[in-house]
C-alpha cells in the first residue's frame, strides 16, 4: 500500500493511497459533515454536503468519493464551502415537512442535527413538501416517503447489503421517490422485515412500527399479568441511548427498569436460546448420525432469514431447523409451564419480548405454531429503540438503577445463550452442545475463534473427535446466496454435503447489528456490542446450554426429552414456500 | 408479490428475450420492444421480463420509471406528443399545450375518460422548421395553431387513424 | 464465394462504379426524419409512379440521408447528363410531377422551386466551365433594394442570353429561396460561381466577361469569402443511400478500416489520432487519443467501445442526422477504435426516439456482418469485433458517461462519481471508451487521409471541422459543417441566412443547456472549443440557437431551467430541488412577483448547483442562466425592479389595449381572439376585456392598422 502525503486545512497528513478525503480528515480531527454517506455502504455521493475544495480543481469535490493523492491540498471549511453546504441543506429542508416535534426521529435525526449545526434559522426558498401516504402494510416497519430526503441509504442497504431488492428508486427528478418493488405495498414486496433500512435511515422516513402504546395499556390493565423477556443483543446496545459506550453490558439495569415499568415477571431470552440449542443440537446429532437425513442443518432463529428462505430459497426448507426462535419458546412456555407453575390463567398473561429486531414483530403472528400455548405466545414484540423510549418516558433514571435479577423459572442462562446475539454465536453455542451430544464428552475449551468476527461468510471444519464437521456462518443477507449455491451444487450432483451446519443471520454482525437497535451502528460499534456479549459469556457459571440447570429442570418437569412430543408441540414449527416474485 | 392474472407474453417478445438476454443493453432493448408491441408496458409483461432476464422486478420498475419513454399506463387511442424543443418553445408551443389541455379536459400525461386521447410533452421531434410541431401516433403535424387543433382532433375522432 | 473479404469489397466498388457511370438520370430524394415529416415519402412515391406512368427509361430514383437543409425539405436533387445538377426544395406531390414533366422530360429547369445549398458559394471570379451544363439561378432578395428587382434581373438575363445566342445552352431560372444580401440579388452561375447583381450593367458584365470571355470581373463583389462548408463528418450525408452498404462502399466506406487493419498497428492508429488533434465532439472536448491510449494500456480481456448517440441537447440534431445519413461510418469507426484499444465489443447507445436512425443502423450492422466487415475475423485480418445497439431511455442525463453505462447495464441511469473513469473501469467494470457519434465519424477519414491532413484544417487547438445544428430565429435551420475557426457571425449570416423578418440578432445560444449566450458584439468569435469558452459560453455539441429582440432572457432562462428540472435524475438535492426552485423564482420574475431578495438567491442557488452537484448536468445548469443574466443585466433588472419585459414576452408584464383613434372597427382583432375577450360593433371602436385577455398577442398580429397597443 502506497502512503501519500497531503495537507488538509494546512495540516500535513500521511494516508494510504485509497483513503477517502473524508476518512483522512478524521485522522487529523477534521469532521466533514455528511448525509447520504454511511460507512456500511458503497459510496453513492448524492447529497453534496461533504464537498471540499482541492487546490487545482475547478469544482468542489465530494470528500466521501474522492481519494487522497500525493501533494493534494484540501480545504474543508472555508466560507464558500460552508455556504454551498448550507444552501443544499436549505433546499433539502424546503421539500421536507417541518414537523420535527411529531417525528419519530425527533432528537436523533441526522438532518435535524445538521440544520442545528449550520444554524439554519429560516428557509428562504419556497416550501414544497411532498405529500405521500405512509406505507404501514408490514407489521414491522413504516415507510413514510414524505419525510424521505432521497439519500438512497435504504435502497443501498436493501439491494447491496441485504440483496433483497424490496426497495428501489422510482421516477426521476422531482418525482424521484423510494418505493417498494413496482409500487406494491411493502408487505407484498420481497421485504424480509429486517429493518436495516430503518436503522440506516438518517431521518424519519423509515422507522419501526411503534407498539409501546399496547404495552403501556397492558401494564395498566389490572386484569392482566404482564411479563417480559429481553434478547441477548439488547443488553449490550441499549446503553447507547443513555450515553454508555457501545457494548456496555447492562443486563441487571434492564431487569430493574422493566420491573419499575410494571412487569410482573422478567425472563431472559437467553434461557430460550439455551433451550433452542438443546433442541437444535439434538436435531443436528440426529441428522449427522442418520444417513439420508437432510444436511446441512440450517439455523432458523432469525425470522428475516426464514422469511427470505420461504420466499426465495424454498428448496432449503427440509434443511431448516424446525426449532422456533428463542423468544417464541419463552412465549410458549410463559403461557404453559410458567402459568402452571404460578397457577395463573394463561389468558391473562401478556407476554412482551424486547428484541433488537423489527422482524420479530412479524414473526409473532407468522403461523399457527406461534399460538402453540392456545394463545398468541408473544403478545407484543418491541425493539430496543422502543424500550429505551419507554424507560425515558417513565422517568426512570436508567444509569442510576441498581442491578436486578431475572425471575425463575425462565430466567437463568448459560454463556451459550448470550452469544446468540452475535454472528457465529448460535453456531458456537450449538457446537458446544453438539460436541457433547456426538462425542459424549464435554469440551475442554468451549470457545471457537473460527465462528467469531465480522467477515461476511466464515467457513471452518471443526474436529468432532476425528470427524471434520464443516460449518459456514453467513450474516448480512447478500452473503447467503454464495453459501447456498455451494450447497446446491453438491446437492445437484448428489455429492457429500458441502457443509454440515450453517448459521444465517440477516443483519450485519448478527442481532447486535439488528434493525431495531439504537441508531448509528457501524462495524466498530457492532464489534463492541459483540465483545460485550462474549464478556457476558465468560462471566457465566455455565458455558454450555445443556448444562443450564434451569433447562434441565424444564425437561424434567415439563418437556420430557428433546424432540419429544411435548417439545415438538411447543418448541417447533414448520416452513412452507411463499413464492414471492422478486 | 401478487402477479395477478398472467397476461400472455407474446412469442415474439420471448424470442427477442432469448436472442438478446446476454448482450449489453438487453433490458432496455426488450422494454422498448414490449412497448412497441403493447403501446405501453403491462405489469405482467414487466414481471415476466424481469423473470426471464433474472433481474429483480424492483430494478425493472426502477428503469421503466426512470425513462420518460416508457409508459406503465395504456395511452389514449390517439397519443399526442407535443414537441418542446427550443424551436417549438420559441414558437409558443406552451400555448398549444394549454389549448390541448383545455380542449381535451386532461393535463399533460393524462388520458381522456373515453380512452381516445392522451397528451405528452416530448423532447425535440426533430422538425424544428415545422415549429410548433406535434405528433399523433407518430404522424407529425407542423406549424400548428390553436385554431387548427379542433380540426385535427375532429379528424382523429372521425377517421380510423 | 472463394473471394476474400477484401476482394469482395473491391469488386463491389468496381461493379457499382461502372453501373453508376452509365448515362442515367438520377433523382435523389432526401430521406431524413425531418424530410419524412415534411412529406418526402409521398414525393418519392410520386416520382416513381410518374416516371413509370410516362414510360421514362434510365431514371434511377434513390433516397439519400439528410442534406442538412431542414427548412427546405423535402429536397430533391436531379442529375441529368447535359444539364447542371439542380437541388429542388420544399417539393410537394405537384412539384414532383412538375419536375418530371419539365425537368426530366423537357430538360427545362423549373422556376421558383430551386433551393440553395449553403456553403457551396465560391469566390472564384471566373466561370471555368460553361456550356450545356450552365444555368443561371437568380435568388430574390428579401430585404435589399427593390430598384433592380429579381424579376428585372431575370428579364435582362433572359433577353441577353438570347441576344448572345446562348439560350440553347444556358438556362435562366428563378429560385424559390430568398436571400438577404444588401448589395443586390444573388446570382448563381452553375456549376460553381456566384455573384451579387444590382444593375443591368452587372448582368452584362457577368455574361460577357465571366461567362463568355472567362475574364475576371472585378466590379462584382465576390461572396461568402472564407465561409464554405468543409464536409468530413458529413462527407457522405445526402450523397449515399443510407440503407445500401454497396452505395456506402462505393463512396469510400471501409477504406479507412482496411488501412487500419492491414497497414497499421493499434499504436500507430492512436499516434495518428494524436497527430490529428481530434477532440471529443459531444461537448467535453477531451482529446480522443488520450482516452484511447488509457484504455489501450489497461490489461483486460474484455473491453468495450460505446458510441454515444444519446443526443439530448435541445437544439442539437447532428448525431441523428449523421446516423440517418451514413450509418456505416459509425460502424467503421467503431471497428477501428476496437482494433486500436483492443476491444471486441461495441455498443451503439442511441436514443429510443430515433426510430429511423435505429432502423438504418440495424440494417447497416446486418449488411456489414454479411460482408464480413463485422463479426469474426474481419476481412480475414484475424480481428474480431461485434456490435449491437442499445436503445436509450430518453433521459438527457444518460449522455453523462457513467449514467449511460448504468443504462446499458440495465440499471437506472444515475451518474456515479468519477474516478474510476470508464477508460479504466466502465461497462461491467471493463475498460470502456465512450465516443460521440460525430467524433467517431471523423475517424475513418483521419485513418484514411492521415492525422496531418486533419490537423491542417481548423485552428491550432481545435482541429478539423464542426457540425453545427442551426435553429432558433434563423431564416434557414439545418446542419452545416464548417472548419473550426469559422467566425460565428458568418455561420449566422451565411448558413443561417440571418435572422427572420430582418430582425436584429440579439444573441446566440451555444453549447445547449450547459452553454451560454454570445451577444451580438461578440459574434466574431471563432467556432472553437477555447475561444467560445473565453466568451463565457461553450461550443458543446454544436447547437446554435439564434434569438432576436422578441425573445426575452427571463423566458429563455425559464426554458433552460424547465429543461434542467425535467431532466434531473434527482440524485443530488442541489440539482433536483435547486433547478426547480430556480425555475420557480424565474416564474415569479416573469409574473412580476419577484422580490429583491430573490436576486441574491439566484446566485446562491447557482453556486450550490455548480459546486454541489455530481455530474455535468447539475454542475452546468447554471451556465446559461448566469451567462444570460450577466450579458443582459438591464433586461433582468427591468423585470425585477420595474416589472417590465422589454421583449414583450412575459405575459403578466404586458397589456394589450385598443387605441380608439386608430381602430376602424374592422373586427379582425375580435375574430382572431381565441378567448372572446374583444367586443365591439362593426365600424366602431373595439375594447379588450382585460379580465378575459390571456395576452396571446393574436389581435396584435391581426390588426392591420396598428390600433393594438402593447405595453
Amino acid at each position: 500500500m502506497t502512503i501519500v502525503r497531503l495537507e488538509i486545512n494546512g495540516i500535513p497528513i500521511e494516508a494510504e493511497e485509497n483513503t477517502t478525503i473524508l476518512d483522512a480528515a478524521k485522522k487529523v480531527n477534521v469532521t466533514i459533515p455528511t448525509l447520504c454517506y454511511h460507512p456500511d455502504l458503497k459510496t453513492w455521493a448524492a447529497c453534496g454536503i461533504c464537498v471540499v475544495k482541492i487546490d487545482g480543481h475547478d469544482t468542489m469535490e465530494r470528500a466521501c468519493a474522492t481519494t487522497v493523492s500525493d501533494g493534494m491540498k484540501v480545504s474543508t471549511h472555508d466560507s464558500e464551502i460552508v455556504a454551498v453546504r448550507k444552501t443544499i441543506l436549505e433546499l433539502i429542508l424546503s421539500t421536507h415537512p417541518n414537523d420535527c416535534l411529531q417525528c419519530p426521529r425527533n432528537g436523533n435525526c441526522e438532518l435535524q442535527t445538521l440544520a442545528a449545526e449550520f444554524g439554519i434559522r429560516e428557509i428562504p426558498y419556497e416550501q414544497r413538501p411532498t405529500d405521500m401516504p405512509p406505507d404501514d402494510s408490514t407489521p414491522s416497519i413504516i415507510l413514510n416517503p414524505s419525510k424521505c430526503i432521497l439519500c438512497g441509504r435504504c435502497v443501498r442497504v436493501c439491494q447491496d447489503m441485504q440483496g433483497v431488492w424490496a426497495l428501489e428508486f422510482l421516477g426521476r427528478g422531482e418525482d424521484l421517490r423510494i418505493a417498494p418493488t413496482a409500487d406494491v405495498p411493502l408487505n407484498d414486496s420481497p421485504c424480509i422485515k429486517c429493518g436495516q433500512c430503518s436503522a440506516h435511515c438518517p431521518v424519519g422516513a423509515i422507522y419501526e412500527k411503534d407498539e409501546s402504546a399496547k404495552v403501556w395499556e397492558a401494564l395498566e390493565n389490572l386484569d392482566l399479568y404482564p411479563v417480559v423477556q429481553i434478547a441477548p443483543a439488547v443488553r449490550v446496545a441499549i446503553g447507547e441511548a443513555f450515553g454508555y459506550e457501545p457494548g456496555t453490558l447492562l443486563t441487571g439495569k434492564i431487569y430493574t427498569a422493566l420491573r419499575r415499568l410494571g412487569f410482573k415477571a422478567i425472563f431472559d431470552t437467553n434461557f430460550g436460546a439455551d433451550l433452542t440449542i438443546v433442541e437444535e443440537a439434538s436435531e443436528f446429532v440426529h441428522r449427522f448420525t442418520h444417513h439420508n437425513a437432510p444436511l446441512p442443518l440450517i439455523t432458523s432463529c432469525c425470522p428475516s432469514w426464514t422469511d427470505y428462505m420461504e420466499k426465495f430459497a424454498p428448496d432449503f426448507i427440509p434443511n431448516f431447523s424446525t426449532v422456533k426462535s428463542p423468544h417464541e419458546l419463552i412465549g410458549a412456555l410463559s403461557k404453559t409451564y410458567f402459568a402452571r407453575h404460578l397457577a395463573i390463567d394463561p389468558s391473562k398473561i401478556f407476554m412482551v419480548s424486547i428484541m433488537p429486531c423489527t422482524s420479530k414483530k412479524y414473526e409473532i403472528t407468522r403461523s399457527e405454531e406461534m399460538f402453540s400455548s392456545g394463545y398468541q405466545d408473544i403478545d407484543v414484540s418491541l425493539t430496543t429503540r422502543e424500550l429505551s423510549r419507554m424507560i425515558k418516558a417513565a422517568g426512570i433514571d436508567f444509569p442510576a438503577l441498581p442491578d436486578g435479577e431475572a425471575d425463575s423459572i425462565l430466567g437463568t442462562y448459560s454463556g451459550a445463550g448470550t452469544i446468540f446475539g452475535a454472528t457465529g454465536g448460535v453456531m458456537e453455542a450449538a457446537l458446544r452442545t453438539a460436541y457433547a451430544f456426538v462425542t459424549k464428552k464435554e469440551l475442554t475449551k468451549v470457545t471457537f475463534t473460527e465462528t467469531r468476527g465480522l467477515e461476511g461468510v466464515k467457513e471452518a471444519a471443526i474436529d468432532f473427535a476425528g470427524t471434520p464437521m464443516r460449518i459456514a456462518i453467513a450474516h448480512w443477507m447478500c452473503n447467503i446466496e454464495t453459501v447456498l449455491d455451494k450447497v446446491r451444487e453438491h446437492r445437484d450432483k448428489e455429492k457429500e454435503p458441502y457443509y454440515h451446519f450453517i448459521e444465517v443471520m440477516a443483519c450485519r454482525g448478527g442481532c447486535v447489528g439488528g434493525g431495531g437497535q439504537p441508531y448509528g451502528a457501524t462495524d466498530a460499534i457492532r464489534k463492541q456490542r459483540a465483545a460485550g456479549l462474549y464478556t457476558d459469556d465468560e462471566r457465566c457459571a455455565q458455558r454450555c446450554a445443556h448444562n443450564n440447570p434451569a433447562v434441565q429442570k424444564l425437561y424434567e418437569d415439563f418437556l420430557g426429552k428433546p424432540l419429544g412430543d411435548t417439545a415438538k408441540r411447543y418448541l417447533h414449527t414448520n416452513y412452507k414456500p411463499r413464492l414471492t416474485l422478486r | 408479490m401478487e402477479s395477478g392474472p398472467m397476461q400472455e407474453v407474446s412469442q415474439a417478445v420471448l424470442e427477442k428475450i432469448a436472442e438478446h438476454r446476454d448482450k449489453p443493453g438487453a433490458l432496455l432493448l426488450i422494454l422498448h420492444m414490449v412497448q412497441r408491441e403493447y403501446r405501453y408496458i403491462p405489469r405482467a409483461v414487466a414481471i415476466e421480463v424481469a423473470k426471464q432476464l433474472g433481474v429483480p422486478i424492483a430494478q425493472v420498475y426502477g428503469v421503466i420509471t426512470f425513462s420518460p419513454l416508457f409508459k406503465l399506463k395504456e395511452p389514449g387511442r390517439h397519443h399526442i406528443g407535443i414537441c418542446q424543443g427550443t424551436a417549438c418553445y420559441l414558437s409558443n408551443s406552451d400555448d398549444i399545450i394549454a389549448a390541448l389541455e383545455e380542449l381535451l379536459g386532461i393535463g399533460v400525461n393524462g388520458v381522456t375518460d373515453d380512452g381516445e386521447f392522451s397528451i405528452e410533452v416530448i423532447a425535440c421531434l426533430g422538425c424544428c422548421s415545422l415549429a410548433p410541431a406535434l405528433s399523433i401516433n407518430g404522424k407529425v403535424y407542423g406549424k400548428v395553431t390553436r385554431t387548427q387543433l379542433t380540426d385535427i382532433l375532429a379528424t382523429c375522432r372521425g377517421g380510423d387513424e | 464465394m472463394n473471394k476474400s473479404g477484401r476482394e469482395r469489397l473491391q469488386s463491389i466498388r468496381d461493379r457499382v462504379k461502372k453501373e453508376q457511370s452509365a448515362k442515367v438520370t438520377t433523382v435523389t430524394v432526401g430521406m431524413g426524419s425531418c424530410s419524412i415529416a415534411a412529406g418526402s415519402e409521398v414525393v418519392m412515391k410520386t416520382f416513381i409512379e410518374e416516371i413509370e406512368h410516362n414510360g421514362i427509361e434510365d431514371v434511377i430514383v434513390r433516397k439519400v440521408g439528410c442534406r442538412g437543409m431542414c427548412s427546405s425539405e423535402p429536397t430533391v436533387e436531379v442529375c441529368m447528363q447535359g444539364i447542371p445538377t439542380i437541388l429542388y426544395g420544399q417539393v410537394t406531390e405537384g412539384g414532383a410531377k412538375k419536375i418530371v414533366h419539365k425537368h426530366i422530360l423537357q430538360r427545362r429547369l423549373v422556376n421558383n422551386m430551386i433551393f440553395d445549398d449553403p456553403g457551396q458559394a465560391t469566390s472564384k471570379k471566373v466561370c471555368n466551365s460553361y456550356g450545356t451544363e450552365t444555368a443561371v439561378i437568380i435568388f430574390d432578395n428579401e430585404y435589399g433594394s427593390q430598384d433592380y428587382s429579381c424579376d428585372d434581373i431575370f428579364k435582362d438575363f433572359s433577353a441577353t442570353v438570347i441576344e448572345c445566342k446562348l439560350d440553347k445552352d444556358v438556362q435562366i431560372v428563378k429560385a424559390a429561396e430568398k436571400k438577404h444580401y444588401t448589395a443586390g440579388c444573388l446570382v448563381r452561375i452553375l456549376p460553381d460561381n456566384a455573384f451579387l447583381c444590382s444593375s443591368k450593367g452587372d448582368v452584362d458584365d457577368i455574361i460577357d466577361n465571366a461567362i463568355v470571355r472567362k475574364e475576371e470581373i472585378a466590379t462584382l463583389a465576390p461572396l461568402d469569402e472564407g465561409c464554405t462548408q468543409k464536409k468530413i463528418v458529413l462527407r457522405n450525408a445526402g450523397r449515399i443511400d443510407p440503407e445500401s452498404i454497396e452505395d456506402a462502399i462505393v463512396h469510400a466506406a471501409y477504406v479507412g478500416l482496411e488501412k487500419a487493419l492491414f497497414e497499421s498497428s493499434p499504436e500507430e492508429i492512436i499516434e495518428e489520432m494524436k497527430v490529428s488533434g481530434l477532440r471529443g465532439r459531444g461537448g467535453g472536448g477531451y482529446h480522443t487519443w488520450k482516452k484511447w491510449s488509457d484504455a489501450r494500456q489497461q490489461d483486460s480481456d474484455t473491453k468495450y467501445i460505446i458510441c454515444n448517440c444519446d443526443e439530448g441537447d435541445p437544439g442539437s440534431f447532428k448525431d441523428r442526422s449523421i446516423v440517418e445519413s451514413d450509418p456505416h461510418t459509425i460502424i467503421e469507426a467503431m471497428v477501428i477504435a476496437g482494433y486500436a484499444i483492443g476491444a471486441q465489443h461495441g455498443i451503439i447507445y442511441i436514443r429510443g426516439e430515433y426510430a429511423l436512425a435505429v432502423h438504418r443502423l440495424q440494417q447497416a450492422i446486418r449488411e456489414a456482418e454479411e460482408l464480413g466487415l463485422l463479426g469474426e475475423d474481419i476481412l480475414g485480418s484475424g480481428f474480431t469485433f461485434r456490435c449491437n445497439i442499445c436503445l436509450g431511455t430518453g433521459a438527457f442525463v444518460c449522455g453523462e458517461e457513467t449514467g449511460l453505462i448504468a443504462c446499458v447495464e440495465g440499471r437506472r441511469g444515475m451518474p456515479r462519481p468519477r474516478p474510476p473513469y470508464p477508460s479504466t473501469a466502465g461497462l461491467y467494470d471493463a475498460p470502456t471508451i465512450i465516443n460521440n457519434v460525430e467524433t467517431l465519424a471523423n475517424i475513418p477519414a483521419i485513418v484514411g487521409k492521415g492525422g496531418e491532413w486533419f490537423s491542417s484544417i481548423g485552428t491550432k487547438s481545435s482541429t478539423g471541422t464542426k457540425v453545427l445544428s442551426l435553429s432558433g430565429k434563423l431564416c434557414r435551420e439545418g446542419l452545416v459543417e464548417v472548419p473550426m475557426g469559422t467566425p460565428l457571425r458568418n455561420v449566422i449570416a451565411i448558413f443561417g441566412g440571418g435572422i427572420r423578418n430582418g430582425k436584429r440578432c440579439k444573441a446566440v445560444q451555444t453549447g445547449g443547456p450547459s452553454g451560454g449566450v454570445i451577444t451580438e458584439e461578440n459574434l466574431d468569435v471563432p467556432i472553437d472549443f477555447d475561444d467560445m469558452a473565453a466568451k463565457g459560453s461553450m461550443l458543446g455539441s454544436g447547437g446554435i440557437i439564434a434569438i432576436d429582440d422578441d425573445d426575452c432572457i427571463i423566458d429563455t432562462a425559464k426554458f433552460y431551467l424547465k429543461f434542467a428540472a425535467n431532466e434531473s435524475c434527482g440524485k443530488c438535492p442541489s440539482c433536483r430541488i435547486g433547478s426547480k426552485t430556480l425555475l420557480h423564482i424565474f416564474e415569479k420574475i416573469a409574473a412580476g412577483e419577484s422580490t429583491p431578495q430573490e436576486k441574491a438567491q439566484i446566485f446562491d442557488l447557482c453556486k450550490a448547483m455548480k459546486k454541489g452537484s455530481l455530474c455535468g448536468l447539475g454542475t452546468s445548469t447554471p451556465n446559461p442562466i448566469i451567462s444570460l443574466l450577466s450579458q443582459f443585466e438591464s433586461e433582468f433588472l427591468a423585470h425585477i425592479d420595474d416589472k417590465r419585459c422589454p421583449a414583450h414576452r412575459c405575459r403578466a408584464l404586458i397589456t394589450y389595449s385598443i387605441l380608439a383613434n386608430k381602430c376602424i372597427g374592422c373586427t379582425m382583432c375580435a375574430r382572431s381572439c381565441p378567448v372572446d375577450a374583444i367586443s365591439g360593433e362593426i365600424q366602431k371602436v373595439h375594447v379588450i376585456d382585460q379580465e378575459k385577455c390571456i395576452r396571446c398577442g393574436e389581435c396584435f398580429k391581426a390588426c392591420k392598422f396598428g390600433a393594438i397597443e402593447r405595453q
